[in-house]
């Protein structure tokens, strides 16, 4: 595995806020991570992965409104992408993310299953 | 936290469970990956700037006087950073940046914030009990040593120029980039030889 990390820039830059980076939810880190990971590991190339963001944001611009555009769920769609194209390679069926996703919504009230996303520091 | 409850949450756990599962994953790799992209690509490009301070006066009072220019040269990717002001540590005088109104801080020269950098504690602590924070955080200053705690604002980030340490002479300015954390840039800690 290398240290490689791919850009994301122009139409498939995240959301930025007075130069940083927004995250707003673990979550979001976390399939950030998983998309560089897989690509990292040759699962697919990383230009590959940035064709699928490329259109689904395209998408998303053409079903919203002028004013609405530049305001788009980029993790949203970012997770859509990912979906999509571990679909496509069929590496996992978008069959199978949905039957798990239910199976975990349907977890217990109270479980919690947050992955650590802090960075070690715990203050 | 509610991030677990949300739709998107639920779906990423999924996929991952389920990449992990046909071997084609690890938690772990995901874990590398965010502590890359914040601990050592973002901080890199700050520790750079510190590194140079370091070997080169000049450079060091262009930066102590007019940052923005200097990184604006560097042309960093991630984004413009708004107006950029470097404080430099000596034996008399520290300096910790902190953000008490939200979490502004310099992508551009730093990567991501740490997550603790968020947490009210540390935005509120530091400000009414520096010293003590910083020795939590693992960092002793002598009583002797001022304590300035600088906040961060949207038009006003801070990065912290640390003391070179001692014996570090020899060095050359690539090897003292590789010791300079992203921690000791914020000011919660001093540069150490490896």
């Amino acid at each position: 595995m290398t240290d490689q990390l791919f850009l994301l820039d122009g139409e498939t830059a995240p959301p930025m806020a007075n130069g940083e980076i927004i995250f707003e939810a673990p979550w979001q880190s976390r399939v950030f991570g998983m998309a560089q990971s897989l690509s990292q590991t040759g699962h697919y190339q990383w230009d590959e992965f940035r064709a699928y963001l490329i259109e689904d944001i395209k998408d998303w611009e053409q079903q919203h409104s002028a004013e609405e555009r530049g305001h788009y769920p980029y993790f949203d769609l970012f997770l859509e992408s990912l979906t999509r194209l571990l679909n496509d390679k069929s590496m996992v069926a978008r069959a199978e993310i949905q039957s798990r996703t239910s199976a975990f919504a349907e977890r217990p009230h109270g479980h919690d299953h947050v992955h650590d996303q802090g960075d070690g520091h715990s203050h | 936290m509610t991030d677990h409850a949300s739709p998107q949450s639920i779906r990423t756990e999924a996929i991952e469970s389920l990449l992990i599962e046909k071997d084609l994953l690890t938690a772990d790799a995901v874990d590398a990956v965010i502590k890359t992209y914040t601990e050592r690509v973002g901080p890199m490009n700050g520790a750079k700037l510190v590194a140079r301070a370091w070997t080169d006066p000049d450079f060091k009072a262009r930066l102590l006087t007019d940052a923005t220019s200097v990184v604006e040269e560097y042309q960093f990717e991630g984004g413009q950073v708004e107006k950029l002001i470097v404080r430099e540590c000596t034996a008399f005088d520290h300096h910790v940046v902190v953000c008490t109104l939200c979490s502004c801080y310099p992508w551009a020269v730093l990567g991501l914030p740490p997550a603790w950098y968020k947490d009210p504690a540390y935005r509120s602590r530091i400000v009414s009990e520096p010293r003590q924070v910083l020795a939590e955080m693992g960092l002793n200053l002598s009583e002797s040593t001022r304590i300035n705690v600088w906040d961060s604002s949207a038009e006003i980030r801070y990065l912290v120029l640390p003391k070179r340490p001692e014996g570090s002479e020899a060095l050359s300015e690539a090897e003292l980039a590789e010791m300079v954390t992203r921690d000791a840039m914020i000011g919660v800690a001093q540069v150490h030889l490896p």
